[in-house]
């Protein structure tokens, strides 16, 4: 089944390189890539598309593994890095940093990012600590308020300053394209760290999945595990939303996907989101370059219209 | 009104797996649920925790597993602290089964008895053969093997209970707590329950304390019986010594008469009052 899936990822990977706003015949891509091509139109295809692919291949795979970690650590299915506040988090952080310091590069966001994420989840995890003990519930319910609460900031900010808001909009639709590789260099040990945590916690959030008192009972150190996993969500999604912008539903969908398909033990989760994470992101890339040509839609207005009548499906279903 | 638990065997605190508290408090926020109690299980044996709703069963399991740590007071296990044990250590020696788990959407019995192999697996440690045997002896006893591939949520009531002690049964521990087993199971699921901790006992040696509602049961199926009253201990020993009239009515406030069972001779309780004619 991961054969498959990674039959899949190489697909969309190849049509990402393939296919753009600007219609390019497949000989040219070729050529361009492997035949040393030059030309405009060459340059069209290893100076924006290659870099644009991997980075959708990254963040793809961080946004993924995020999900699947924040749905096992809260024992919720309808959990991911937007509604545990991670997100808004870092989007506040980024405006905030746009209003007051006046940055305009997406390189510059990074470590605003990853600060806002942090705090976002700290503050949430302080909400929702009751005697030592973090309760999932209020976890995910902590993190939801707090969402609310910071994109309210994050709005107001933005009508305030007419320069912020320029600055912001596109940056805060999520987009992958208009940025080189040089974005992912202080990312990539971050994504490694919380690639490295997830695996790590990986058979103790099947034993999660029973309950805390079961946990308990095999010996898993139920709120040290859902630190580090807390941690590691923070990480993968921070460093997502500092190179692409606050992308939603990828990290929701990916581990319900694979779930379908591969069932519920995380062993086998986390592998398969770290390949259909970067398959939806890269699709719906893809999607948004096609659709509107010869303009192009932002892949998080594209996740966000495909993903809104999946969450109400999922929704529907955790409700039955 | 308070037995003492040791004079029941005098060599009880030699024996291995033996589980016991000493002045143990245990508390929600500022709420004392058990308060200051001195209790020894005798390892081997079958004991059954009876007592009114509320008067603190269940947390006193929690604080003998450490899901909740005393206040004051100490639990060992063989005479050392269980609240300063790393975690993996007792999940070795001790399994517990909750009251309410959580069943997983769509997985199977199986991978569900897997998991009761998680203290005794590295990280990166491939599944052994005696992890496999482990699974298969939880199976095969709980007579869950032919239901391997089912999904747990859609077994029975009696079914998916059979599946959660299979779990905590591949956990490989000497020592088994189930807190109310027998709770939303019909009479026949009930009994065939208890069954299967009776034979875990005889056949497997293992010691098994367990919650229970029904004072009758607790006689049939249990050697030593702990009776507790608003976080106190009420009595403690073996069913046909501690449990009689008196006590009943003192600890439940229900009349009642207790007989000899016709079919094992333990005692039995049945409740004084109105019966419709």
């Amino acid at each position: 089944m991961l054969a498959v899936g990674l039959c899949v990822l190489v697909l969309c990977l190849a049509l990402s390189l393939a296919l753009g706003s600007r219609p390019l015949p497949l000989s040219t891509v070729l050529d361009a890539l492997f035949g040393g091509g030059h030309g405009r139109d060459a340059d069209v295809v290893t100076g924006l598309r290659v870099p644009r692919t991997i980075i959708g291949l990254v963040v793809g795979a961080a946004l993924g593994v995020a999900g699947a970690v924040a749905q096992g650590v809260t024992r919720n299915p309808l959990a991911s890095p937007t509604t545990l506040g991670v997100n808004a988090g870092a989007s506040f952080a980024v405006v905030t940093a746009i209003y007051a310091l006046h940055l305009t590069r997406p390189v510059e966001y990074v470590w605003f990012a990853v600060a806002g994420a942090a705090v976002a989840a700290i503050a949430a995890q302080a909400m929702a600590r009751q005697s030592g003990d973090l309760d999932p519930t209020r976890l995910a319910l902590g993190g939801t308020v707090l969402a609310a609460v910071l994109t309210s900031w994050t709005s107001a900010l933005m009508l305030a300053s007419r320069r912020t808001l320029d600055e912001a909009r596109f940056w805060l639709a999520g987009s992958l394209a208009g940025r080189g590789l040089e974005v992912l260099t202080p990312v990539l040990p971050l994504i490694v760290l919380g690639l490295a945590l997830a695996f790590a916690v990986t058979p103790a959030l099947n034993t999660l999945a029973l309950g805390d008192e079961t946990a308990h009972a095999l010996g898993v150190p139920v709120t040290r595990i859902r630190v580090l996993g807390g941690l590691a969500v923070v990480l993968l999604a921070a460093a997502a939303v500092a190179v692409a912008g606050p992308v939603a539903f990828v990290g929701l969908a990916a581990p319900h996907l694979v779930r379908l398909v591969l069932g519920t033990d995380h062993r086998w989760l986390l592998p398969g989101c770290l390949i259909v994470g970067p398959v939806l992101l890269l699709a719906a890339d893809v999607l948004g370059r096609v659709v509107v040509r010869p303009s192009e839609l932002e892949v998080g207005i594209v996740t966000a219209f495909l993903g809104a009548p999946l969450l109400a499906v999922l929704a529907r279903k955790a409700a039955r | 009104m308070t037995t003492s638990t040791l004079a029941t065997d005098p060599l009880a605190t030699s024996t291995r797996n033996e589980l016991s508290c000493q002045s143990l408090e245990l508390r929600y926020g500022s709420r004392t649920v058990v308060d200051g109690l001195d209790l020894t299980l005798p390892g081997g044996a079958v004991t059954a925790i009876v007592g009114p709703n509320a008067c603190g069963k269940s947390t006193l399991l929690r604080g003998l597993t450490r899901l909740l740590d005393p206040a004051a007071g100490t639990v060992t296990l063989d005479g050392s602290d269980v609240h300063r044990m790393p975690a993996r250590t007792l999940a070795k020696r001790l399994g517990l089964l909750p009251q309410q788990p959580v069943t997983p959407e769509a997985i199977t019995v199986e991978s569900l008895v897997r998991l009761g192999r998680y203290p005794h697996q590295r990280m990166l440690s491939p599944w052994s053969a005696t992890d496999q045997a482990a699974v298969e002896e939880a199976l095969t006893r709980t007579g869950t093997a032919e239901l391997r591939d089912q999904p747990v949520d859609r077994l029975s009531g009696g079914q998916r209970q059979r599946a959660w002690i299979a779990l905590t049964l591949a956990q490989d521990t000497e020592l088994l707590l189930l807190d109310e087993p027998t709770t939303f199971l019909d009479l026949r699921h009930q009994l065939e329950v208890l069954d299967l901790v009776a034979e875990l006992n005889e056949e497997a040696g293992r010691t098994v304390v367990m919650v229970l509602h029904d004072l009758g049961q607790a006689a049939r199926y249990a050697d030593h019986l702990v009776v507790l009253h608003e976080g106190r201990l009420a009595a403690a020993g073996p069913p046909a010594e501690v449990l009689d009239a008196a006590l009943v009515e003192a600890v439940f406030q229900v009349p009642c008469q207790v007989i000899p069972d016709p079919e094992t001779g333990t005692p039995l309780v049945v409740p004084r009052g109105r019966a419709r004619r």
